[in-house]
Order: C-alpha cells, then structure tokens, then sequence
C-alpha cells in the first residue's frame, strides 16, 4: 500500500507527460491500441471458427467410425461390378457389415443405413426429403432429442411398418402447423405415418450423419417399397444406381479403439472391394486435425499479432528515448535532489506503462468490439475469451516494461553533473 | 565506514566538513586536466562560505565534490563524519537527499512542475506521506515568500522568485550544508541583495552556507573565504575553519 502511494505521484506524472504530448502520445499509443487489439480480435475470431468445427465434429460422435459408399470415378473403372444396362452396382454391402462386426475388434454397434432423396408431400405440400432406411440403432449411435413421439423400434423393423421419424426441420417445412404425430405423408410411393420428431444438428464445416430434412424409415420397409436401386428417368433414357447400404456407422467401445479399428475396417473392405467404392471417415481423427489446425492458426496469428505489438513497441521506445534526451536536464535535478537511479528507472517505467497500458485499454476495447461487430455482420461466430484480455493488459504491461527499460535505463545511467549543464 | 590510511584523522564533531588533500583529475585525451590539486580545508557546523577565484580555478569542481555530485580522485571529504569519497552512486544519492541542499545558478527548476511540487520533489524522494508534503511545501513558501504563488509554474515567475522557490526547495529535506553554485549570477543586483538576505537569515538560524561566486559584493556576506587558483588553495581566512 505503501509503495502504491509512493508510486501514485510518479503515475500521475506519467499521465500529464502522456497529456502534454497529446498528439505524440496517441500516435504512439495507436501501436499498441492495433496490437492489443488485433491480438483480442483474432483470438475472437479464430477461437469462434474452430469451436465451431469442433462442435460439429463432436456431434458425429468421437466414437464412432463412419463407412460410406462412394461412387467410383471413371479413370477408376467406370461402373464397377456387374453392369445392367447403365445401372451402376457399387458400395457397401451387408456382408460388409456383418464381416465388420466380426472381425474388427472393438466394436459394440454397426448401423447400415440406405440414403436416398424422395419426394415427400402432405397435401399440397411438398418437399423432397432424405430418406435413411436405418435400424433403431441409428437413433443409439446419433444422439439426438426426440421433440415429440417417439423413434423407430424392433417392431418397426420386423412388422415393416409404414412409419416414419422426421427431422424438425423437415417437419417445419412439409407439415407446417398442423398436428404433427399420426399424420400420414407419402413418401415416393408409400404412405407413412409419422410416429416422431429429433431435433437435427446439422450445419458446419464437417458432415454429419442427418441432415436437414430427414425422414427416417425401418430399412425392411424400405427395401420392400423401393428395393435397393435407384431409378432416375432422364431424357437420354433410364439412368440408375444400385447401392446396397449407404452407410454404415461403426460404433466403438472407447476413443482408444477408434483409429485401429479404423485400420482394421479399412483391411477388411479393401480385401474385399476390388474397386474404391468407399470411404472411411474418423471423426476422432478429424477432431485431431482440426484441433492441429486450429494450434497451426493460433501460432500464426499470434506471430502477426506479435509484430504489431512489437512494431508498438519500438515506437513507445523511440518516443521514450526523445524523452530521455528531452528531459536530461530534470533527470540531472531529480539526481542533485537525491533521487537514486532506480527512481529514475521507475518514473520512466511508469511513464511508459502508462503510455502502453493505455494504448493496452483503447486496444482492448476495440479488440472486444471488433468480434462483435463481425458476429453482426457476417454470422460468423466469434468468441471473445477472458484469458484473452487479461494476456492482452499483460501484454501491454510487459512492452512498455521491454521497451522502456533502455530508454529508463539510459536516463539513469546519465551522469548527473553532465546532465545539469544539459541545454 | 572502515577508511584507508591511519594518518588521516578522523574529523572533529563540530566539523560538518573536512577534505583532505582532495585531488580531481580529468583526462581529456592525452592530457591530465588538475581541477583540483590538493585540497585540505574543513569547515564548522554553522559556518558561512564563499569559495572564490578567477574562471577555470576548480570552484564548480569543488561544490560538486562538496555536493556529493562527483568523487574525488583521490584524497578523502569527510561529511557529517562519514568519508563520502569511497562511497557508491546509490549512497551519494542518499547523502544528496538527507545531508545537502543544492541552489543552481540557472535556478534549475523542473518546468512541468508547480512551485508547490517543485519544493515537494525531495520530500516525494524522502517518502512522506502526501498530506505531510503539502504542509511542508507551504511552510517552505512561506519561509522564502512565495506562499502565493504556489500554484504558478516556474515559467511565470521572475528570476529572484525562482530563485526562492530553489531556496525552499533546498530546504525541503531540513539538510545539514546548504551549497550554492553562483546563486545571483543570473539575478541583477537588487534581487542579488534580497537572495543574499534569505542567506543571511539561514546561516543566523544555524545551517551551514557554502556559496561559490567571483563577485566580491556577494562574498562580503559570508563569514569565512576560500581562494581557489588553478585548483589550489590561495588563501583561505574568516571564521569557521
Ligand atoms: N568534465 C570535465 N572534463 C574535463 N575537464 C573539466 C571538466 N569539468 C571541469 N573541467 C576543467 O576543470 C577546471 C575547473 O573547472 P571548474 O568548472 O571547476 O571551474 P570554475 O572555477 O567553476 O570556473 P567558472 O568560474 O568559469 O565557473 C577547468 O579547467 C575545466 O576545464
Ligand atoms: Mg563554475
């Protein structure tokens, strides 16, 4: 308390030395209001992106690994398999399953799932959905709420019941207002009755297993209704895809099995596909990748944000050292006086800290606003973290202690008597 | 403090200050420049100085080394009992702060600081508390005169109460030797006279003045003189030795 009230004159020293030099403190301190504030903004920015990705990464399930089938290119072979007419056979199969859930260790759950876009309507409404035919495991395996009713079961499955789930999206979009559970949509050329609704999570930079508006059915009524190829009219003629399961997510007993069983899926289908008809994706190791990325942008922002703050920096330096030269001649009278050199070490420490802490606070509020008005803007999310400025008030701190410790000490070390006869 | 050679004696209780054979030597290029060529003197509690002599003759050189500015060369200065020649930057500063009070000849205020802050710059070093500060500051004022301009910068004064309001400030911290480097130099003579009387009164309540000046008139005020000639003692006579 004591040193606070030894110290609180020389502060406010520092403040009319910052306000006599109005225009060359505020010039000076611009540096630092760019830097602290371009490192907050930043942070902000770079933080929002990557919580973002990572969210949606962690909506896929760190557990789980999903299997898709791809269409192979052409140079690739062209259609693979056999080939009726322009019918493409490719993908994933329910042996694939089956050898997967045999063979990999690790694995609790496997969930085929067939994908196809269909039009649904209700009335006159109508909407062209993303049929899943799944098994009440991919309500296991993507967690989702379930807003209203309930999802599909066993029974479902074995009685190849004409039920339907709805996304909520979905259900905004085909049923509007009306009474949602126990209507009855047509899908294609079936008619379903919906028996409940999930909340969807969609969205981000990474693909999640639902999507917008999903209608998801017992994959044993689907194959009853509409088999397993899928049949577009064109105008050169009949253009269709055979594709036995679209997906299939594998679920494993921890994060540790992820990637081997990965590897291991990987061996299994590849012995078995003699074409690349398909994908493995690990949204483990996308959440690595991406946490990769996201240490990768923060060194390289902070190295942007480091040059400007260090550019601030030696601007408060050379303002400091004009100082120094400006007022040798009052560091000679405080010396005479008896003031010792770590004194005067102090009062220009203090002055300045009082110039960059400044330059710090202006800085912070323009780092703090600038993410905002981003967020306004452009949507883009932005997150302003509170470590962020307590690293940036330290920071402002710590320049003007760096930068102004030559210019400090090059006062003191003035001799006293050359510094009195100083003009 | 422990000092080097048994045949210098340590210095009587009534002398505030002994030099022995002091010598000051500058080295400018090849050449040894003899500010001071051997000083022996020592002066009384309460005693009252002019150092004189012709430009160039060590007089600045010698108020520095008093001063605890600089160091001699050699030799050993005696103050209030302790040998300031073999002490660190940080002791002298102490010395300056606790022992002495400094009056320049171009007054040598801070500009940016008002008269009251300016005589508040040794208190501020001394650590008092704010309060305590002030009502010095303005006891000070009162004593040199200039209690009401207080709050006026140094640049809106004349020369004479600038020159008090050095006085005040070289009194701030009550300093055993009050040392003044041509104080009237820049004052013409009607200030000189009041200047010299502020002086007068000091030395009559018990402080020890020491004032280099080549100006006759101003010496006649103090009670005992030294002669410097080529930075050696001419003459010294008066009281106080
Ligand atoms: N820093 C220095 N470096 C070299 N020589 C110096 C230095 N300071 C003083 N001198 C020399 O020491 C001698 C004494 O100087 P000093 O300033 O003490 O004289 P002075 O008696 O005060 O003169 P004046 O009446 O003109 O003020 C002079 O010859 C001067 O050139
Ligand atoms: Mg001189």
């Amino acid at each position: 308390m004591n040193q606070i009230l030894y110290l609180w004159p020389f502060v406010r020293l520092g403040l009319s030395d910052v306000w006599r030099h109005k225009t060359r403190s505020f010039l000076t301190m611009l540096g630092m209001v760019f830097g602290v504030g371009s490192v907050i903004a930043m942070l902000a920015v770079g933080e929002g992106a990557s919580q973002q990705a990572l969210d949606s990464i962690k909506r896929l399930g760190s557990q789980n690994i999903m299997v898709m089938s791809v269409k192979p290119t052409t140079e690739d072979g062209g259609n693979t398999g056999s080939q009726r007419g322009s019918l493409a056979v490719y993908g994933l199969l329910y042996e694939d399953e089956e050898r997967i859930k045999e063979t990999v260790p690790g694995v609790t759950l496997t969930v085929p799932a067939r994908m196809t876009r269909r039009n649904a309507r209700l009335g006159e409404r109508q909407l062209e959905m993303r049929v899943v035919e799944t098994n009440p495991d991919w309500f296991e395996v993507v967690q989702r709420p379930v807003l209203a009713g309930r999802v599909l079961g066993e029974h479902d499955l074995r009685m190849r019941a004409n039920v339907c789930v709805l996304t909520e999206h979905g259900v905004r979009r085909l049923l509007a207002a009306e009474e949602m559970i126990g209507q009855r949509i047509r899908i294609a050329s079936g008619v379903f009755e919906v028996i409940g609704i999930v909340k969807n999570e969609t969205g981000g930079t990474v693909r999640a297993p639902d999507s917008e508006a999903d209608a998801y059915i017992p994959i044993t009524t689907g194959t009853q209704l509409f088999g397993e190829a899928n049949i577009r009219y064109s105008a050169g003629g009949m253009e269709g895809e055979k594709v036995e399961l679209s997906q299939i997510i594998v679920k494993m007993a921890d994060t540790e099995a992820v990637e081997p069983g990965s590897k291991a899926i990987e061996a299994v289908l590849a012995r078995f596909h003699k074409k690349r008809d398909f994908r493995i994706d690990v949204p483990l190791t996308l959440l690595r990748e991406a946490e990769r990325t996201k240490r990768t942008y923060n060194i390289v922002l902070g190295a942007i944000a480091g040059i400007s703050l260090l550019v601030g920096g030696i601007g408060i330096m050379n303002i400091m050292l004009a100082s120094v030269t400006e007022r040798t001649k009052e560091i000679g009278i405080r010396r005479a006086i008896g003031a010792r050199r770590s004194r005067i070490v102090v009062q220009f420490l203090i002055n300045t800290c009082v110039l960059s802490i400044g330059g710090g606070i202006v800085g912070l509020l323009l780092g703090v606003s600038i993410p905002l008005l981003i967020t306004a803007f452009t949507a883009m999310p932005t997150v302003v973290q509170p470590y962020s400025l307590v690293l940036a008030f330290g920071i402002s701190v710590g320049i003007g202690i760096v930068f102004g410790l030559y210019p400090a000490l090059r006062a003191a070390s003035l001799d006293p008597i050359e510094a009195l006869r100083h003009e | 403090m422990i000092v080097c050679g048994t045949e210098m004696p340590r210095p009587r209780s009534d002398e505030v200050v002994r030099l022995d054979d002091v010598m000051r030597h500058y080295l400018v290029g090849d050449e040894v420049v003899r500010a001071l060529d051997g000083v022996s003197f020592s002066m009384r509690k309460g005693s009252y100085w002019a150092i004189m002599g012709p430009s160039g003759s060590g007089k600045s050189t010698m108020l520095n080394i008093l001063g605890c500015l600089d160091r001699p060369s050699s030799g050993a200065y005696w103050l209030n009992g302790e040998n300031v020649a073999e002490m660190d930057d940080n002791q002298l500063s102490d010395h300056r702060l606790k022992n002495l009070g400094f009056i320049f000849q171009s007054f040598h205020l801070i500009p940016q600081l008002t008269v009251g802050e300016n005589i508040e710059v040794p208190l501020l070093y001394l650590g008092l508390p704010h309060a305590e500060r002030r009502y010095k500051a303005e006891a000070l004022a009162e004593r040199v005169g200039m209690s009401h301009r207080l709050r006026h910068l140094p640049s809106e004064l004349s020369g004479g109460q600038r020159q008090r309001v050095a006085v005040a400030r070289a009194l701030a911290n009550d300093p055993a030797v009050l040392l003044a480097d041509e104080p009237t130099g820049n004052l013409d003579s009607a200030t000189s006279v009041q200047i010299m009387g502020l002086f007068q009164e000091l030395y009559e309540q018990g402080k020890t003045v020491i004032l280099v000046t080549h100006e006759p008139d101003i010496a006649k005020y103090a009670k005992a003189n030294i002669v410097l000639k080529d930075g050696r003692i001419l003459s010294l006579h008066g009281e106080g030795v």
